[in-house]
């Protein structure tokens, strides 16, 4: 494995399955009254956060002080300095506090990237803006892998606005490493316009898609897209890519509906759907800390024995 | 003084004798007063850039006036053309005179300032264009460069207003709103990377629009930084029809691609492939180099844009867009199309001398090299390969995406009206 994780698409199969296989021999930890491993005592994490994600942060939190890692939460957000010199800075300070691991969220695409120029420990990308969020695609293949199996030849659906999300894209990446069959819906104005080079399908007809899908995946559509004319209205958007209760009842009985939060209910996904047993949404959450605690034990202490 | 042994435009060994500035012979065997020995370079006319960021007044951080110049002699350049958007932005006599001033003291490289087409330039009033073109800088090139003249009607009374002193407007085609947060060329790359897309038509649309309302006014139009193939047909339209436009393209679009944004040894994000416009695709870059080969692209411009190291050591959003280019723009211009053989030495000097000077009308400037000519001479070396080093610069910055390759060639020496600005390659 590489040593950073900052695009899904470093991802080999093995190195997929392996952080899959890592996470499920630590999800029986979670399960035990002490959830406290000594793996990583004397490695510091740091959370270093440009943008208020506080699910996330937390998530990675939890996960490295299950590992016994010192947990340092940097919150740089709000900071006088201006972005760019923050970043470079910030960098040489973690450094020099000796971070062997820096879990990283930044408004602005690639910047994981760049912090890996300047930083020995390992890079954890948890979001650069509209790229990449790699821990939430492997949540999301652990979540669908516990109820579903093997990837291998699942049709997996993701609607919503692909253009802008880094779910999609980490999801798209992994899914296709791990042999899913997967498609985009969205209206095109929410498509990169380069999609067809993409490993997957695309279509804009959600009704048409589902009863033909493993899993569904909803993505958030942010209310301030529209007045950017991606699309006309909520109304609007919500009756012809909202999974609501009438295209709920076209997916095939065992296929599992996912969202990787936050939800905007009644937008592009109706109530009932989110709190049905086939909603994988709160697994999802749990999910996460256990990803995240195998991705920094793979990182920091090695392979399993 | 006369330069020994060197070949002009690449043609058979000749000597030449400078005398009082000017060319006074060409021929074989000259001998008398001081000898410069040539080595068989290739002798051009002193390159001429139309679009030069010499940040002076406002950013003298990144470069001014004294180390643009140096950095354009080591070129090979005798004339540059600085770019309005300093601060305060050159949209007054007063300043482009300043500029023009600071050229003439150094005596480097002549130094003609560009003026603002509006004031501030931000789009909505004419700047004096008039008070420009009448003062000791006689700017007859004007520009909003790094914004667009977006408004179609400004636009139209712009390139009107400047007939009355054979000024040209030398539009940055960018249709704002379709570039709104644009990052990158919109494409593959972009989707991936998830950086927000630059798309050509953004481009394309103003150069269309543009051309139809030089035509409509009869007026002069001038394109910069051209970068799409799209771009390409519909200048080779509007020049079909006869009209008077021109257009430029620098040497980083006619080498370098948008892949270089996801993979290069610079690491992927690299700010230092971060410009306006971006970086296209090979297709692109091919239509580019076979629109400078048969004309319809006039001019190789440097877009020489400073910047200091802070500037780009930053996540790709918040980095400054731009690249320094004046010392290695011939290197590249080989690379592109002497070394393809989409060029030969006199098209070089036809596209980096001749019509940039025709275009900015600078009358002793871009003449062949004959007698009676002002002795501008740029001695140029093809025959080495070097490996780029920003370190060795003239100029301020070093934010160059050339770091670490090899270039073909080597500025040997560079005459300003018979006086060695650069000799051996080294300012003198």
């Amino acid at each position: 494995m590489n040593r950073h994780l900052i695009s899904a698409g470093d991802l080999t199969r093995d190195d997929a399955l392996l952080i899959l296989d890592t996470a499920e021999e630590l999800a029986r930890v979670s399960e035990r009254s002490i959830k406290k491993l000594p793996t990583l005592r004397g490695r510091t994490v740091v959370n270093l956060f440009f943008e208020d994600s506080t699910r996330t942060r937390i998530s990675f939190e939890a996960a490295a002080k299950r590992l016994s890692a010192d947990v340092i939460n940097f919150s740089a957000k709000g900071s006088s300095v201006s972005k760019g010199e923050s970043l470079k800075d910030t960098a040489l300070t973690l450094e020099a506090m000796g971070a062997d691991a820096v879990v990283i969220r930044h408004g602005s695409s690639g910047a994981p990237h760049r912090l890996a120029n300047w930083v020995h420990g390992s890079v954890v990308n948890a979001g650069d803006g509209t790229h990449e969020h790699p821990t939430q695609a492997l949540l999301d293949a652990f979540s669908m892998r516990r109820r579903l199996g093997s990837l291998d030849g699942r049709r997996i659906t993701i609607v919503g606005d692909v253009l802008h999300s880094r779910v999609a894209r980490s999801n798209v990446l992994l899914l296709h490493t791990l042999g899913a069959e997967v498609t985009l819906v969205a209206p095109p104005t929410l498509l990169p316009v380069s999609v067809d080079t993409w490993p997957c399908a695309v279509s804009y007809d959600l009704d048409g898609v589902l009863p033909k899908s493993d899993a569904v995946m909803m993505l958030r559509v942010q209310k301030e897209r529209m007045n950017a004319a991606y699309f006309p209205s909520e109304r609007e958007y919500s009756r012809r890519y909202g999974l609501d209760r009438d295209r709920f009842a076209k997916l095939p009985e065992e296929a599992i509906v996912m969202h990787p939060g936050p939800m905007n209910r009644g937008m592009e996904i109706a109530a009932e759907v989110a709190d049905s047993p086939r909603s994988t949404i709160v697994e999802q959450v749990a999910n996460g800390v256990t990803i995240r605690m195998a991705v920094l034990y793979l990182l920091l202490g090695g392979e399993i024995a | 003084m006369i330069i020994h042994n060197v070949r002009i435009l690449g043609g058979e060994p000749v000597d030449i004798r400078i005398a009082d500035g000017v060319v006074a012979e060409v021929g074989t065997g000259l001998t008398g007063g001081e000898v410069i020995d040539g080595q068989g370079a290739v002798a051009l006319p002193g390159l001429v850039d139309l679009h030069t960021h010499l940040r002076e007044p406002g950013r003298e951080d990144a470069e001014t006036v004294l180390t643009g110049t140096q950095s354009a002699a080591r070129g090979g350049y005798t004339a540059v053309h600085a770019m309005a958007n300093t601060s305060p932005v050159a949209d007054t006599a007063g300043v482009v005179e300043q500029v023009w001033r600071l050229g003439r003291e150094y005596g480097l490289c002549d130094v003609h300032p560009v003026g603002a087409v509006t004031v501030g330039l931000d789009g909505r009033q004419l700047a004096e264009l008039g008070a420009m073109a009448d003062s000791a800088a006689r700017v007859r090139v004007f520009s909003d460069d790094g914004k667009c003249v977006s408004d179609a009607v400004l636009m139209r009374r712009a390139l009107e207003y400047v007939k009355a002193f054979d000024g040209v407007v030398a539009q940055h085609a960018q249709e704002p709103r379709l570039t709104e947060g644009a990052q990158m060329n919109e494409g593959v790359v972009s989707g991936r990377l998830g950086l927000t897309g630059w798309p050509a038509v953004a481009e394309e649309a103003i150069i269309a629009r543009d051309c139809l309302l030089a035509a409509h006014v009869g007026s002069r139009l001038h394109v910069c930084h051209v970068s799409t193939a799209g771009s390409v047909e519909i200048l080779r339209w509007a020049k079909s029809k006869g009209w008077n436009i021109t257009a430029e393209v620098t040497p980083h679009h006619l080498l370098l691609t948008d892949d270089l944004v996801e993979e290069s040894p610079a690491g992927a994000y690299n700010p230092i492939y971060k410009v306006n416009p971006p970086l296209r695709t090979r297709a692109d870059v091919e239509a580019l180099r076979a629109a400078l080969a048969d004309g319809t692209i006039d001019v190789v411009a440097t877009d020489h844009a400073p910047h200091p190291v802070e500037d780009k050591e930053t996540e790709w959003s918040a980095a400054a867009m731009g690249m320094v280019g004046l010392e290695t723009a011939l290197s590249v211009v080989q690379e592109a199309m002497i070394d393809t053989g989409l060029l030969d030495w006199a098209g070089v000097a036809d596209r980096m001398s001749a019509a940039p000077a025709r275009i900015g009308r600078l009358a002793g400037q871009g003449r062949p090299i004959e007698p009676g000519s002002p002795a501008n001479i740029t001695l140029y070396d093809p025959s080495v390969r070097t490996e780029v080093d920003p370190s060795a610069f003239a100029s301020k910055s070093r934010n160059t995406p050339y770091t670490g390759m090899t270039l073909p060639g080597r500025v040997v020496a560079t005459f300003l009206r018979g006086k060695p600005t650069v000799l051996e390659g080294k300012l003198a």
